[in-house]
């Protein structure tokens, strides 16, 4: 376990001290996923750097067409935001489903990101809707693309022993956008997903425009399935289009033999289903998110 | 912070979780320990309002918060609604997971106090009870709305 916990009280702060303990020191948030991974011996880092206390950190604003959030809004703030569940319920709907009440409470968007497992619900929805996240070094601030922003299971394009995110945005979608989260697990609520899919499209005159879709966890990050988007830009949205759609996007995807989800086979053709079912409710206007079990 | 409304100033070390610094340095067992990894709500108790785990807290995330725990929740020796609640829909058996329940309970009905059904199985679904199959929980639930919306405290 780690021998020292501070609080930073300013971006700048925490990269200070960051620096000062020379990657012996990482971040934490909310600490939902951090505090078991040292428990566990999977995090050697001996000083915790808490960011949750830094101003800003949990504002949630809409400016110049563009959502506006802190990295350490938690689950529960996206959950309830009178203006994302407006202007973006699939993040609202995809947050409420993670964890139980007590983790969402804690647990940040800037932790289920940076915890960097494939099939996080609300990483899931971030880069669903072509997301970036400011991160500040020492060097000063970037914008990563969130489509860019895994790495792998559990590896990011965000060093938390010398960065901090600061921030999220995302475009806000235009009136004739829809989107949709589709979720399997063995239980509604407290369980891990076996599949998880997030769709956002424009239709416009009947054909879909702008299409998003991704698909997790089939591979070691996030899928975007940019075919399947491709195929379906400009086409009529209709049920034969969709479903062709679908079959395409099962055979875009390879996921592994699991003994918690289930066989790849299954899972494989499950992607075609719940893709289907996701350009379905964005073709019929529906706009919430929908777990299955 | 406070605790229970009592202001408590303790040194805590830098990995010591809240709730063994209620439970070891403060002598509030009512927070129980079941898993340790956050999976069970045993150890829920509330900060400024919020139903956090306890036992996976950092304690120094606890400074200069307000925390209410189990042992808060009687006033004068009478048990709140949502206990007596707990207490007439016979909604313990071993009694381990209940604190935890009647914690997340009593964080709902403070923001929320006409929950619909939905509301009350999402508040409750952070927390295990190995013995009643959630029924009687789920009614007792049902019973303190009831009993609040008749006009509050206990019978």
């Amino acid at each position: 376990m780690w021998r020292d916990y501070l609080f930073a009280r300013s971006v700048d702060e925490a990269l200070e001290l960051l620096a000062r303990h020379e990657g012996q020191a990482r971040l934490i948030a909310g600490g939902t996923d951090l505090v078991l991974q040292c428990q566990r011996g999977e995090c050697s880092a001996q000083v915790l750097v808490d960011v949750t206390r830094i101003p800003g950190m949990e504002r949630i604003d809409e400016r110049d067409g563009s959502i506006i959030l802190g990295a350490g809004v938690t689950h529960t703030q996206a959950a309830s935001s009178a203006l994302l569940r407006l202007r973006a319920p699939l993040l609202s709907e995809a947050c409420r489903v993670i964890g139980g009440p007590q983790v969402r409470n804690v647990g940040t968007l800037a932790g289920n990101l940076v915890a960097a497992l494939p099939a996080a619900d609300a990483s899931l929805a971030l880069v669903a809707l072509d997301g970036e996240a400011e991160v500040a070094s020492r060097e000063g601030r970037r914008w990563v693309p969130l489509s860019e922003f895994h790495a792998g299971v559990g590896l990011c394009r965000v060093d938390p022993t010398s960065e901090v995110m600061t921030t999220l945005r995302f475009r806000s979608l235009g009136s004739d956008y829809r989107a949709a989260h589709e979720r399997l697990a063995r239980r509604r609520v407290h369980a891990l997903p076996i599949m998880n899919v997030a769709a956002v499209a424009a239709v416009r005159e009947g054909r879909f425009a702008d299409v998003r879709i991704v698909v997790a966890p089939v591979a070691p990050t996030p899928l975007r399935l940019r075919q399947c988007e491709a195929f379906l830009e400009g086409r009529q949205a209709t049920p034969e289009v969709i479903r062709e759609a679908a079959d395409l996007a099962a055979s875009l995807v390879h996921p592994r033999d699991s003994l918690l989800r289930g066989s790849g086979e299954y899972r494989r053709a499950l992607a075609g289903v719940m893709v289907r079912r996701a350009l379905e409710r964005v073709a019929g206007g529906e706009q919430t998110g929908r777990t299955w079990t | 912070m406070t605790v229970n409304g009592r202001p408590v100033s303790i040194e805590v070390e830098p990995d010591e979780f809240l709730a063994d610094v209620l439970r070891d340095r403060l002598g509030l067992i009512g927070t129980k320990i079941g898993c340790r990894e956050g999976e069970c709500g045993a150890c829920t108790v509330l900060v400024d309002g919020d139903a956090i785990l306890s036992c996976i807290y950092p304690a120094l995330k606890a400074e200069g918060r307000s925390i209410v725990t189990i042992e808060g929740l009687t006033r004068e020796g009478e048990l709140d609604v949502v206990q007596q609640a707990f207490v007439d829909a016979a909604a313990a058996q071993c009694g381990y997971c209940t604190p935890g329940f009647v914690m997340v309970v009593r964080a709902l009905l403070d923001r929320n106090p006409h929950p619909t059904e939905a509301e009350i199985e999402e508040a409750l679904a952070g927390n295990l009870c190995r013995c009643t199959g959630y029924y009687q929980i789920k009614e007792a639930v049902q019973l303190a709305v009831e009993r609040l919306g008749a006009g509050g405290g206990a019978p």
